[in-house]
């Protein structure tokens, strides 16, 4: 059976190119870029080159760039090391209600060690407004972290605004862009970013690696004591295979930056398109034009998300949903909820995030198969344009 | 994750739909939870002699809908009665603890649909 890829922002394949480099530093280069001998050497002159292809990505300087195993750690050592050094100044965050676990769970963590965090609302497009985060500012307030887009629904935020609000006022301003780097051209200068992280399995990289920038001048303290790597704000033997493999993935996706945002963005508005067409009772989900070349997230209403899932599957389409019953928990996604879905619209989502490897078939096969899923669960479903959505009966097992 | 009966019910569902003329009729779950059941009994001289549902939920309360309803055609309502959620779970080999909201509907709906039977004849 054919397979389709629609679930680019869960991750991504590994690109041939830079799956035959990291090859050759496990085998043939080996050495630890801290020894002085040849092996050495020659090693640490390719992290300091894939660290420059990195920083050339992002318009910054290779001494801004930090290796971390990934974006969960870029955005646990942004957090908690600003947090932490600045703790005199302040002890006062500002994120939002729609940040990957990552932050929020961070958050979390910090108001248990004396830290008080501001969760700011979103818009009906899951959009942060700048009059928001102005009126969460106090003198207290020390760091304000908001994404670049959003994971679930692709919704990209002001953030050359925030960054220039955050600078003005002198509070540092973190941006977990780990769905944006490599997809979205980002100049970390021009948008006032002082912290930024990024996941190379995002963009055609390996898993397991990815990197904090930190603007020069800007202190933070480790969260991981070791060995001085990373100027002591990473300790630990560098993940050289997975280092080379991030650079070179940058170096391909600003090479293609241009013409993979045109093919891809053209696709989505095809599915977009295409779904609306074809589909009554169906809601885009997020902003519908300041989103992820992309991504693509509709509720389809009186269905559930994980029985579209699973009869995609059956179909060779790998998508995903921010339904409860793939959240692992009792409510549907946290993002949903904050756009202002009801739960029953939340249940009902579909997030089909398109990639490099996609192609105008893929989206009309999606196109031929989607419709007649939705319609056979419809056909099967007590919920309808006449039957009322919520409040039916209390659920006898949960609280709902 | 599901087991291969559980896939086969949920690709498959038996007896989906309404009865018309059902004379015992049961709803469970919400919306807001993410799963809805609903069961249409037709009775007769206290036999189930056809039963139908309709569900809104994941794989797991399509799945034990349609097994629901497999295993009560043809019983009697002392059967019916008899038959717990779990024993759904088990007739379909199995279902992933995470999924304990989904999996404990299809039973109740039955019930809830034998009762309502039973208010509906005692009028
Ligand atoms: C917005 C966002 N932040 C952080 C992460 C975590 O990145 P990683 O998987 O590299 O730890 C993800 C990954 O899904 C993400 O989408
Ligand atoms: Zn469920």
């Amino acid at each position: 059976m054919k397979r389709i890829y629609f679930d680019h922002s869960a991750t991504t394949p590994v690109d041939n190119e830079v799956a035959a480099l990291m090859m050759e530093y496990m085998t043939e280069k080996f050495g630890n870029p801290s020894s002085i001998h040849s092996f050495g050497r020659e090693v640490k002159k390719s992290v300091d080159e894939a660290r420059q292809q990195l920083a050339s990505l992002l318009n910054a300087n290779s001494n801004e760039i930090f290796f971390t195993s990934g974006g969960t750690e870029a955005d646990n050592l942004a957090l908690k090391g600003l947090a932490f050094a600045n703790r005199k100044k302040g002890n006062h965050i500002i994120t939002t209600c729609i940040e990957h676990h990552a932050i929020l769970h961070t958050c979390d963590y910090l108001e248990k060690n004396g830290f008080t965090v501001t969760y700011l609302p979103v818009d009906e497009n899951a959009m942060v407004r700048l009059e928001d985060v102005k009126k969460a500012i106090t003198d207290k307030t020390i760091l304000i972290s908001v994404m670049f887009a959003n994971n679930e629904v692709g919704t990209i935020q002001p953030i050359k605004e925030i960054g220039q609000l955050a600078r003005e006022k002198g509070i540092y301003f973190h941006t977990d862009a780990v769905q944006a780097v490599g997809n979205y051209p980002i100049d970390v200068k021009e948008y006032n970013i002082d912290l930024l992280t990024l996941s190379a399995h995002k963009f055609h990289g390996p898993k397991g690696i990815g990197a904090l920038y930190i603007r020069r001048g800007v202190r933070i303290d480790a969260v991981q004591h070791g060995g001085g790597q990373e100027r002591s704000l990473r300790a630990g033997t560098e993940n050289v295979p997975g280092i080379v493999g991030l650079g070179k993935a940058a170096e391909i996706a600003q090479q293609d930056m241009t013409k993979k945002i045109a093919r891809i963005s053209t696709l989505r508005d095809k599915l977009i398109k295409g779904l609306m067409e074809k589909v009554p009772d169906i809601k885009l989900n997020g902003h519908p034009t300041q989103r992820m070349p992309g991504s693509v997230n509709f509720s389809f209403l009186y269905v559930e998300g994980e029985s579209l899932l699973l009869n995609l599957d059956l179909k060779g389409i790998a998508a995903s949903s921010g339904s409860a019953c793939t959240s692992g928990s009792l409510d549907p996604s946290h993002v949903l909820l904050a756009m202002g879905l009801t739960h029953e619209v939340a249940h009902g989502s579909l997030r089909l995030t398109l990639g490099r490897g996609n192609t105008e078939e893929d989206v009309e096969y999606c196109l031929t198969v989607l419709p007649e899923i939705v319609g056979r669960l419809r056909s099967m479903s007590p919920l309808s344009a006449s039957s009322k959505m919520s409040d039916s009966n209390p659920c006898s097992i949960c609280k709902h | 994750m599901y087991t291969e009966k559980v896939m086969d019910h949920f690709t498959n569902p038996r007896n989906v739909g309404e009865i018309s003329d059902a004379n015992g009729v049961g709803e469970v779950g919400n919306a807001k939870c993410g799963d809805i059941m609903r069961i249409y009994l037709k009775v007769e001289d206290d036999i189930i002699k056809d039963v139908k549902f309709k569900t809104f939920g994941c794989g797991a309360a399509i799945a034990t809908s349609s097994m629901v309803t497999e295993l009560v055609m043809g019983k009697t309502l002392d059967e019916a009665l008899e038959i717990s959620n779990q024993a759904v779970a088990e007739a379909l080999g199995g279902l992933p603890p995470a999924k304990m909201h989904c999996s404990n509907l299809a039973a109740d709906a039955l019930h809830e649909a034998i009762k309502d039977y039973i208010e509906k004849k005692g009028k």
